[in-house]
């Protein structure tokens, strides 16, 4: 191997690299926020829905877990503006984040209501409470917290790929390191400088979550 | 112009073989790989479990898209001739090993230690221990998140669209390209994509369900 690494033309990049970082950073929270909420509602609706909504919200995530998150990005992106609908490539992006997001993370807190003892709504109602104080105390707090570690690596794989939302030229942390590889053609050691940010992001991500759940679910479990 | 007709339609539906032989491709190699890290990461051996304990974080800790670039970009630094077929094989192999490495370690670690134990007693050697009680027990836990990964195979093969091997998703931008009608293409895209995937979590919830049933007996 005669090749000679020269990570100069990267490290010099280094205040684009932070912003894609940032952007990286940015997008990911809030298509988590996002999709945490209309997994919420989805959840919701799934399990104490009238029907035909059911129906509606099992289609909705059959059909987004059983395709690529490339394909439904092409969907927003190509397709949709064809319709009419004029938009960036930002705002494509983060809204294809968001509704993958949303049918994973519909599907595990699905999981976590469905393992809530129906003793505990029982006792929720005996205590009379509002149905909508009964979902929110009683069952989704502690359903919360029973996915949590499902949910928080659900969301860390949402952070990772949202590295190809580069595919439409959404500005990301990949978008970047696309750019500059084409302006220095140092593609290898720039590829190889952006995953190491990732794999960061990951581990920074992941303490993250673990402070959350400190600070706001862990409370004792009674079982 | 060309317009979306039924030769459109053929050629995407074509390209799926591609996507078929890449995911069996990964998925092969994936099971020879995520084998390997799953034992190593449930081996006594301090090493071995270092090793697999990388990888995985590695694999499991960088978009795929990442991977699939410095395999296709690094690998001619290195010296090797690549095109985007062996580029996206191998990418895909290594990502499926972290994942199936690590479903697997579950699997092999919710055998009861006492069956290792026995196994232990008996004087079994490492490889007997694991051929003939460990691994046979894993596998039956194993098969329905395997086949559910099997989807996220299938789905990931699409990101080697990006580095232009031909499978459903860059046929998919080929004949929009051509014909500019992408609601109707990524449509058709995303219905092949359904119909390659929806039967295969279908079996995985059924597989699921049915252990479930098992194990409440």
């Amino acid at each position: 191997m005669n090749y000679t690494f020269q990570f100069d033309a990267v490290f010099a990049a280094w205040p684009l690299l932070l912003k894609g970082t940032w952007n990286t950073i940015e997008l990911s929270l809030l298509a988590m926020l996002l999709g945490l909420a209309v997994a919420i509602v989805c959840a919701w609706g799934k399990t104490a829905g009238p029907k035909p909504l059911r129906f509606v919200i099992n289609a909705y995530i059959e059909l987004i877990r059983n395709t690529p998150f490339l394909v439904q990005l092409f969907f927003f992106f190509f397709a949709l503006p064809s319709l009419g609908l004029r938009w960036s490539a930002h705002t494509a992006a983060l809204t294809a984040l968001v509704i993958n997001l949303g049918a994973y993370a519909t599907e595990i807190i699905r999981a976590g209501i469905e393992s809530i003892p129906k003793g505990q709504i029982e006792a929720g109602l005996a205590l009379n409470l509002k149905r909508h104080e009964i979902f929110r105390f009683v069952i989704l707090k502690p359903a919360l917290k029973a996915i949590y570690p499902a949910l928080s690596s659900q969301f860390i794989l949402l952070m990772l790929s949202s590295a190809v939302v580069s595919a439409i030229s959404a500005d990301d942390l990949t978008s970047v390191a696309a750019n500059l590889q084409s302006q220095t053609f140092r593609s290898f050691e720039i590829y190889i400088v952006v995953a190491g940010i990732y794999l960061l992001l990951a581990l920074a991500f992941s303490a993250l979550f673990r402070l959350i759940y400190k600070a706001s679910l862990n409370y004792p479990d009674r079982r | 112009m060309r317009t979306f007709g039924f030769p459109e339609f053929l050629f995407i539906l074509e390209a799926a073989k591609w996507t078929v032989a890449l995911s069996l491709i990964a998925f092969i190699g994936g099971a020879i790989g995520g084998l390997l890290v799953a034992l190593g990461r449930t081996s006594e051996n301090r090493l071995a479990q270092l090793a697999a304990g990388g990888f995985i974080q590695i694999f499991q800790g960088t978009p795929l898209l990442l991977q699939l670039f410095l395999v296709f970009f690094g690998a001619p630094v290195l010296g090797f001739d690549i095109n985007p077929w062996v580029a996206a094989g191998v990418a895909l192999i290594l990502n499926s090993s972290a994942f199936l490495g690590e479903i697997w370690r579950g699997c092999i670690q919710a055998i009861p230690a006492g069956q290792v134990e026995a196994a232990h007693a008996l004087s079994l050697s490492y490889v007997s221990r694991m051929r003939f009680v460990v691994l046979p027990q894993a596998l039956k836990i194993a098969l329905a998140p395997t086949v559910g990964y099997l989807v996220q195979i299938i789905k990931g093969t699409s990101l080697a669209a990006i580095i232009g091997f031909t499978e459903i998703t860059r046929a998919g931008q080929i004949i929009n390209n051509a014909t500019f009608q992408p609601l109707m293409v990524f449509s058709v895209v995303a219905a092949i994509y359904f119909f390659l995937c929806w039967p295969l979590s279908l079996l995985a919830a059924y597989m699921e369900r049915r252990q479930a049933a098992a194990l409440a007996r």
